[in-house]
Parts: structure tokens; C-alpha cells; sequence
């Protein structure tokens, strides 16, 4: 019997391979804002990388293209195989503030193979934050040839601290997702080796 | 083709050896050693915080080959027709900041007496010119935004020859690859000869109306408001054509050289 996995290789590459991405945007991107604070503090140099604003720039201007390759097939991938459909959708009210509720009161169960509401909106959320921080990442690298862009997320100055918010949107949704595997750690391993579905996961589970 | 021949061969063999127990054994341990010393370079990742663009190891070539790739992307990108949005005289920023590589106390001193631009390279007129001879050409003034690498920005007006007009003048190769820019504070830059047609690329004399004063670059600096900050070059002595990339103070160091906005 063909057994199938709790999560397709292409989604388990994209997923690491983005994981390597994003640690070196965000240690490049934190030590570009060093040179330019927006708020009043900076990150500390243990935490960047590129030795100085050149060497910053330089790892985030190269993974910047990483990231994008590598996230247009995610997202193809998502869309074509109707990945996105079957694992994040749908999500209904009733269900968020059930899970939410159970969620924070550290009673939420996990269920193999399934997404919860509260996961399943979360994974959207991040999936508009990446948008965003990409948007606006091109934006304030090219505020001249793509001025329109600029203006509308309402000048340079505020396009700079849009790629801020949504880098920190990320950065939260990061620290959630860590937890939450080291609250359940039996979820990593299927994230490198595929897993197995488990048959009474039956139609409503992902693959 | 002969290689390909030989891999289907050792395939073949591959597939027929049958391993002993203990040799399956030491197989899977080969493999798993192989498995940690992966997840050893994960944890070297720590180790290339050090990768900087200037030691010339394996990373920092790959990070300069990136750095010229996307010198190419940004000159498909640039149009030589979008211009830079401008701002009113009530949006300049005051004052307009001070930068350079070295304090404000180290601006060089020039005498504008015995001033002159140098033109060489790939030009049919290589006589020097002096400000006044530069004040005669059709002048052009923009209040721009100027972006510099650290990510800060300021509005500033700067007015002066386009540089489009000068190059024309001193009949340059405009089919040639780079404008190339010498100053009096041993600085250097240079410029893809698209950004230097640009309409709003100016030779600047001025900043808001009246003549650069040292901090600002005087008596000549190059206005390029498509470009980050770093390639606006002050104190400006010489300009050349080139075929060959002439490179620039923070371009040699590691900042990308197209710098494009």
C-alpha cells in the first residue's frame, strides 16, 4: 500500500531552505538597521553578519534572491497543488475562537496531519507578512525605478519602517513556531523525513 | 559518449554488490558520520558572521559575484526616462547633513583661483575647464531626495551643468561603458554611462542657490539623485570616459557597485 507523507518534499525543501534564508536576512537586515536606526535601540553585532554595512548588504542583497526563487515555488507549489487549499483553508469563526480559546488556556490538542484554526491562521498571516516584506524590501531598494510603489505605501521614509513591521511580524511568528515545536517535538522529525499519514487522519488531512 | 557510459557501468555494479552485515554496518556509520559533519556546517553558519568582503575566502567570492550580478539587474532596471520625484523649496531638509568618509575638519581646501576640472580618457576636447567657462553652459537646478547606503535620507536642492550637456561639449564616446570621477580628498567613484546621460545627473556648482561651500563638496560634485549617496563624488578635479570600470572608494571596498535607487 502506498503510504503518503504528512508533508510532500517539495514543502519540506521550501521550508528548510527558507529557514536558512531567513536567518541570514534577518542577521544582514538587523545590521543594516544599525547603520540607520528607526527607534532607539540596535541589535546587538552578536546577532549580524557581514562584519560591516558592506558585508551586510552584500548577504542581504545575495539571499535576497534566494528567497524569492525559493518562495515563488512554495507559493506555485502551494497554489498548484492545492496544498494550500487542503491544509490552511477553511477557517471558520466558530472554530478560531474554540482553538484560540483552548490555545491559551494550553488546551489545545495536537492533532497529526491537521492544522488547527488558530495555526491555520496564523500560517496566512505570516504567508501576508512575507508579501509585505518583500513588497517593501524592493521598495526602499528601488524607490526611484519603482516610485510608484513607494508612494503607495506612503514615501520612502514610511516604506522603510512598513519593511521593518513586517520583518517583525515574521520575527514573532519565528519565536511562536519554535515554541510550539518544542512544546511537541514530534513534530519536527516529519518535517525533515516526510512522515507518515496516519490512516484515521482520513480526507480532512493534508499531504 | 564515454562518460556517460562508464556511470550506467558502475551503476550496474552498484546495484549487483550484495554487503555483509558487518559491512552494512560500517556503511550506515560512514553515513551517519557524513549526516553530522552536515550538521557541523550548520553550526559553523556562526563562523561566516565573519564574512566581510575582504578576506577573499570562498564566501566573500561568492558574495562579489553576487554583488556583480546585481550590478546587471539594476542597469536593466534603470530607464533613462524616469525621473526623480522632486520636492518644494518648504520640504528641503535644514540643515542638510554633512557626509563624508572622513570628519568635517578633514574637508580639503581648495583654491578656487587656480581651479580647474581635468578631462581625459575617451573625449575629443581634453582642455581643462575652469567655473566660469562651467557657469556658461546651460545650468538645470532640482530639489531631490538624497539616499544614502546606511538607509537615512535628506532633500536637498543642487543645481549646476547636467552632465549630459558637459559630455556633449567635450565630445565624449557616449558609447563607451563609464564616466569615471577623481577628487581633491583622494575620493573616487564612477558611473554607468546610462546614469550619467540622465537629465538630472548634474555637475553641481550650486546648493540652494548659491555656490557648494566646502562641506557641501565645493567647488564641483557630481548630483546623481539615482544613485545611493556614496556615488555623488565632491570636490571633483577630474572626469574621464572609460571601457574600463573605474571602480570607487566604497565600490573597491565592498558596497555594490551599480547603487542604483
Amino acid at each position: 500500500m502506498r503510504q503518503k507523507k504528512l508533508h510532500p518534499l517539495p514543502i519540506r525543501l521550501t521550508h528548510w531552505l527558507n529557514a536558512v534564508c531567513m536567518v541570514c536576512m534577518f542577521m544582514s537586515g538587523w545590521a543594516i538597521y544599525n547603520a540607520s536606526p528607526l527607534f532607539s535601540f540596535r541589535f546587538p553585532v552578536s546577532v549580524t553578519v557581514g562584519g560591516w554595512l558592506g558585508g551586510a548588504l552584500a548577504w542581504h542583497f545575495a539571499f535576497m534572491w534566494l528567497l524569492l526563487i525559493n518562495g515563488a515555488i512554495y507559493v506555485l507549489y502551494g497554489a498548484v497543488s492545492r496544498h494550500f487549499k487542503r491544509a490552511l483553508l477553511p477557517i471558520g469563526l466558530v472554530a478560531l475562537k474554540r482553538d484560540l480559546t483552548d490555545a491559551l488556556r494550553l488546551r489545545l490538542v495536537h492533532e497529526k496531519g491537521v492544522y488547527n484554526a488558530v495555526q491555520r491562521l496564523m500560517y496566512w498571516m505570516v504567508l501576508a507578512a512575507g508579501a509585505l516584506v518583500v513588497i517593501s524590501g524592493v521598495a526602499i531598494w528601488k524607490p526611484i525605478q519603482l516610485q510608484e510603489l513607494v508612494a503607495l505605501l506612503g514615501g520612502y521614509d514610511s516604506a522603510r519602517y512598513v519593511h521593518f513591521g513586517a520583518m517583525a511580524m515574521i520575527a514573532a511568528f519565528v519565536v511562536i513556531h519554535l515554541a510550539l515545536v518544542i512544546l511537541v517535538p514530534k513534530t519536527l522529525l516529519p518535517m525533515i523525513t516526510g512522515g507518515v499519514r496516519s490512516l484515521d487522519a482520513g480526507e480532512n488531512g493534508h499531504d | 559518449m564515454p562518460g556517460k557510459m562508464a556511470m550506467t557501468e558502475v551503476r550496474k555494479t552498484v546495484q549487483r554488490i550484495r554487503l555483509e552485515p558487518a559491512q552494512q554496518l560500517e556503511l550506515e556509520n560512514i553515513q551517519r558520520r557524513h549526516f553530522l559533519r552536515a550538521g557541523l556546517t550548520v553550526g559553523a553558519m556562526s563562523m561566516l558572521t565573519g564574512c566581510n568582503l575582504q578576506d577573499g575566502d570562498q564566501v566573500d567570492k561568492a558574495l562579489w559575484a553576487m554583488s556583480r550580478w546585481n550590478d546587471r539587474v539594476q542597469a536593466w532596471l534603470f530607464s533613462g526616462h524616469k525621473l526623480a520625484p522632486t520636492f518644494t523649496r518648504a520640504q528641503i531638509t535644514t540643515p542638510f547633513p554633512f557626509n563624508a568618509y572622513y570628519g568635517q575638519d578633514d574637508i580639503p581646501e581648495v583654491d578656487l583661483a587656480s581651479y580647474s576640472l581635468a578631462v581625459s580618457g575617451r573625449v575629443r576636447d581634453k582642455a581643462p575647464w575652469t567655473l566660469e567657462s562651467l557657469r556658461k553652459l546651460p545650468q538645470r537646478s532640482d530639489i531631490t531626495r538624497l539616499i544614502c547606503v546606511e538607509g537615512w535620507s535628506a532633500i536637498g536642492q543642487w543645481g549646476g551643468v547636467p552632465l549630459k550637456t558637459f559630455l556633449e561639449h567635450i565630445g565624449a564616446d557616449t558609447t563607451a561603458k563609464f564616466v569615471g570621477f577623481k577628487c581633491a580628498d583622494r575620493y573616487y567613484s564612477s558611473l554607468d554611462m546610462p546614469t550619467a546621460l540622465h537629465p538630472q545627473t548634474l555637475l553641481a556648482l550650486d546648493y540652494a542657490d548659491v555656490a557648494l561651500p566646502p562641506k557641501y563638496g565645493y567647488p564641483l560634485r557630481v548630483r546623481v539623485p539615482t544613485k545611493l549617496g556614496f556615488k555623488n563624488p565632491k570636490h571633483v578635479v577630474e572626469i574621464f570616459v572609460s571601457n574600463d570600470n573605474p571602480g570607487g572608494y566604497w565600490e573597491d571596498q565592498g558596497y555594490n557597485w551599480f547603487s542604483g535607487i
